[in-house]
């Protein structure tokens, strides 16, 4: 997410009624046809050919620069028969950068072994947006993706065609070549290349896709990674892999507490280190300083260890300013104190006082979750040069174009003057949506008089000075009738905002409470969603799947609980929650609340009761949900939707005498709408699964004395080869491209906690409402 | 100091400091970047190399304990790929992002060259020291599996 990309969500805030999604389908398409140069009263009235393709629209146009339509950018042809395809997208780990060229070359006809791929530099003007963040690349460009390899396949088979004297009808591409029907001329795409992209792009009223039958590659899961080899041979080049000549390495002391600042420091010591070359103050922005960097005092050296030995001899003394006195279990207090009373509604349905006046009887539960830290493998390292008026930076950047702007703002230069190669990701899960560790490589070269400079954050500056996720009290009621039936639902949320990075607020906003809260798809007549108002005290950000992890963490909880107090089956009562299937347009329906449909048209993307239920299904199936368990293990069940998309996990633990809990299985059905990437999708599921996992067991940076008290792996722990979930199955639900793509880096993550808590439930009994979960509690008595 | 080793079968002589770890004389002088940094303090296992055959951990080995033995990095393992760890990480779509990748190829290869057919215990014991934060492990423990047995 970009700062950018932020503000334009944000003007998607307010309520929309009347014919929005109608309005946006006009607009997209009218967009689609002015990229490429059709737009005007005439081509818009032009109707569609016969088996013409009409793009279904998508939250993708009112992104940042939206979409770019235009082969001509993203796919070049050689004479040898070479298919390069740009990557626009960031690689972190989904596997886009291989998914999404693979869509336009299946389209155009193309052979994978002839492609070839090429990492787009923050461009966005020329490539469309690139913040590859919110589970959006196959989600928001599928659709670009083939319409381009139409186009292209379309303009080779006319240079064909023309070449041959021949009509368009009577040729027709194959595999890497376009042939004569029925006769006996062949060329290859490297041949008519020349020719072919000389021609007109056409217009996608004009352009047919071909049948999924007819799918080589989409849909197959067939293709490997584009960096596999790169990657088992130690060749991939991530953030700190760019070698220069005369670079040098750079770590930088941060201060301790979010807001504070260096008061002074021991630079002789530090430059006493051998291979230390100097010491540098880098200044902070006054918080909320969005992604610029927090300041601090770096060591610039020869080499990454030179530069943090001498750190070590920096001996900074800091002033911590306002937030020194952040103690984070008493703000965990504080947090349930302000849940404890009525906040801001957000959503309001139905007459929730009087339904809860009248229940035979009320349930209230509160869970907890804490801050956590991404630590994605690398660390944040980039790498820049800075002279002569210019600046060229290498970073594992999620939103490339973002951090080229804020370089250019920060350095005082032309956008122009500014490019940002794009490395690979050793993992993103949001932290790299934020370029402050580039632009500190950066001021670090141009005060170096523009040498070379790699910066590496450490893992102790990762966990110590993170955008971190939210930490949250989340206090559900529910109301029950003499029938028991659930008649009323008040959730409250109390956690600081995401928008505390950018300006002053205590209060979430619609992005965040669009996560799992406003969203709530029960079918419950009273339903009140209420934000009660905290102040942040450390830098927040995204997190992969942002606030629905305690949002499920929550609701999935709290639903096992209701079931149990009901003598009711888990499945069955959350099915009748889930209610009959419907499709929920929460416009449409006159929901009040602050709606957030993750940016995409609930036209397209409704919030659908049936796909829900049908995951349940799948997965409970699957596990084989009712079977009879041995002593001290259980299935635990929890569905949620997020990112579009639809995901129930049933896990089963086994929970030793001592506490000790394993997981031998865990079943997630997935309806990510069609599925481009099956085998991508089965991983980034299977992953989910174990940072899930991670998070429920292991994961808070706890604070005392607005200080982090965690620092690397020893004490920020993860989940690991002797204890990952044994076997995780992945089951996709099929469906044709008719069925929007929805996402799939992040909506793995949510369930997996609150079925990992349920089935500790079934297996013995203790409810477990504080995240992560002490399994000291789970000792047998 | 001069400190000689042999790297990925050739003699080299790094000019460096004897306590500096030899993950940053990998990467930093000799620019081979393939082993990487993770934590730097032998908890994660992404600067995973064999030092005379053996798995061991380039943020804890300094230089001078590397003088005059045998270095393997992930770039030497086999250059095309075509270790059977290799072939089993490709076969198996094994990584996500791929970063913790040749700390753990570099660790499963010296599982394996030392015990042929490893039991599941004995891979995950092996593997314990290695995270992957994208949460590889079953895909990883297969491609083990593949690469000792073939299936």
């Amino acid at each position: 997410m970009t700062l950018e990309s932020f503000v334009s969500l944000r003007a998607l805030q307010a309520p929309r009624r009347s014919a929005a999604p109608l309005a946006i389908v006009n607009v997209s398409r009218r967009s689609m046809l002015k990229a490429l140069g059709l737009a005007g009263t005439f081509t818009l009235m032009t109707p569609l050919g016969a088996g013409a393709y009409e793009p279904y629209p998508t939250g993708g146009e009112a992104m940042p620069r939206g979409l770019v339509w235009d082969p001509k950018v993203f796919v070049s042809i050689a004479p040898d028969g070479t298919v390069t395809i740009v990557a626009h997208r960031s690689e972190m780990g989904t596997g886009s950068r291989t998914s999404l060229p693979m869509v336009l070359a299946d389209e155009m006809g193309a052979d994978w072994a002839k492609v070839k791929i090429i990492q787009a530099p923050g461009d966005e003007p020329t490539y469309g947006n690139q913040d590859t963040d919110g589970s959006r690349s196959m989600r928001h460009h599928i659709q670009s993706m083939r319409v381009m390899g139409a186009a292209v396949r379309t303009m080779l088979e006319q240079a064909a065609a023309k070449a041959w004297g021949l009509q368009p009808s009577q040729v027709e591409a194959r595999i890497h070549e376009v042939v004569e029907k029925g006769g006996a001329r062949r060329a290859g795409f490297g041949e008519l290349a020349k020719a072919a992209m000389d021609l007109p792009v056409p217009a996608i009223g004009d352009l047919v896709l071909k049948p999924e039958s007819a799918f080589r590659y989409i849909g197959k899961g067939n293709v490997p990674l584009y960096d596999m080899k790169a990657i088992v041979t130690g060749r991939a080049i991530y953030g700190s892999d760019v070698r220069r000549p005369g670079q040098l390495y750079a770590v930088v002391a941060r201060p301790p507490v979010y807001g504070g600042k260096a008061k002074s420091w021991d630079a002789a010591a530090a430059k006493a280190v051998p291979g230390v070359v100097e010491v540098i103050e880098i200044p902070g922005t006054p918080a909320p300083a969005a992604f610029m960097p927090m300041g601090g005092v770096a060591v610039v050296a020869k080499t990454t260890w030179a530069a943090m030995q001498g750190r070590e001899k920096l001996n900074v003394q800091w002033e911590d300013g306002p937030n020194a006195s952040y103690d984070s279990s008493a703000y965990h207090k504080e947090m349930s104190a302000v849940a404890a009373k009525p906040g801001k509604v957000v959503r309001n349905q139905g007459d929730v006082e009087g339904a809860f006046g009248k229940a035979a009887k009320v349930i209230t539960a509160e869970y907890y979750q804490p801050h956590m830290a991404h630590t994605s493998m690398e660390t944040p390292q980039a790498l820049a040069i800075v002279k002569d008026g210019r600046c060229e930076c290498w970073a594992p950047a999620q939103s490339p174009y973002a951090v080229r702007t804020d370089l250019a703002k920060f350095l005082g230069l032309d956008v122009a003057d500014v490019t940002v190669h794009v490395t690979l990701l050793g993992g993103g899960f949001g932290r790299k949506s934020k370029g402050d560790f580039a632009l500190e490589a950066a001021y670090l070269s141009k005060a170096m008089g523009g040498a070379p400079v790699q910066l590496t954050w450490t893992r102790e500056d990762d966990i110590r000075n993170s955008y971190y996720h939210t930490t949250s009290v989340e206090r559900i009621e529910a109301g029950i009738d003499t029938n028991g039936k659930v008649v009323a639902w008040r959730h409250r949320s109390v956690a600081p905002t995401i928008l505390s990075t950018f300006e002053d607020s205590e209060y979430q906003f619609a992005i965040e409470l669009g996560m799992g809260l406003v969203d709530n798809p029960f079918d419950i007549p009273n339903i009140r969603c209420e934000n009660g108002p905290i102040k942040n005290h450390v830098r927040i950000g995204w997190f992969r799947s942002v606030s629905n992890i305690p949002r499920a963490w929550a609701v999935q909880s709290f639903v096992c609980e209701l079931a149990h107090e009901l003598k009711r089956d888990h499945k069955e009562f959350l099915l009748e929650l889930l209610g009959p299937p419907r499709k929920i347009d929460p416009v449409a329906a006159g929901i009040e609340g602050e709606l957030w449909n993750y940016g995409d048209p609930y036209a397209v993307y409704p919030i659908d009761t049936g796909r829900l239920r049908a995951v349940v299904e799948l997965a409970c199936e699957k596990a084989g949900w009712g079977r009879k368990m041995a002593p001290r293990t259980g299935l635990g069940l929890a569905v949620h939707r997020s990112f579009l998309t639809y995901v129930a996990s049933v896990v089963e633990v086994a929970v030793a005498k001592d506490g000790t809990v394993t997981i031998p299985r865990i079943d997630t059905a997935v309806d990510c709408g069609f599925a481009a990437n099956p085998e991508r999708i089965r991983a980034q599921f299977e992953g989910a699964a174990v940072m899930g996992q991670t998070l429920c067991f292991h994961s808070a940076v706890t604070f005392k004395n607005g200080r982090a008290e965690q620092s690397n792996y020893h004490d920020y722990e993860m989940v690991r080869m002797t204890n990952y979930p044994r076997q995780v199955n992945v089951h996709i639900v099929p469906h044709p491209f008719s069925v929007p793509a929805a996402g799939v880096g992040e909506p793995g993550v949510p369930p997996i906690a609150p079925a990992i808590a349920n089935a500790i439930f079934a297996a013995t009994g203790k409810r477990i409402r504080d995240l992560p979960i002490d399994t000291k509690a789970l000792r047998e008595a | 100091m001069a400190i000689k080793l042999t790297l990925n079968g050739r003699e080299v002589t790094v000019d460096a400091p004897g306590d500096m770890p030899i993950l940053w004389a990998l990467r930093d002088i000799l620019n081979l970047t393939g082993t990487k940094y993770g934590c730097g303090i032998g908890a994660c296992g992404a600067c995973t190399i064999h030092m005379d055959g053996k798995a061991v951990l380039g943020c804890v080995v300094r230089l001078e304990e590397a003088a005059g033995r045998k270095i393997t990095t992930i770039e030497g393992l086999d250059p095309d790929g075509n270790h059977p760890v290799q072939k089993a990480w490709a076969q198996l779509g094994v990584p996500q992002c791929g970063y913790c990748q040749p700390g753990q190829i570099m660790r499963a290869a010296a599982l394996l060259a030392e015990k042929k057919n490893p039991t599941d215990a004995e891979i995950d014991e092996a593997m314990a020291g290695n995270i992957c934060r994208c949460g590889c492990y079953q895909r990883i423990h297969a491609a083990i599996r593949l690469a000792a047995t073939g299936v």
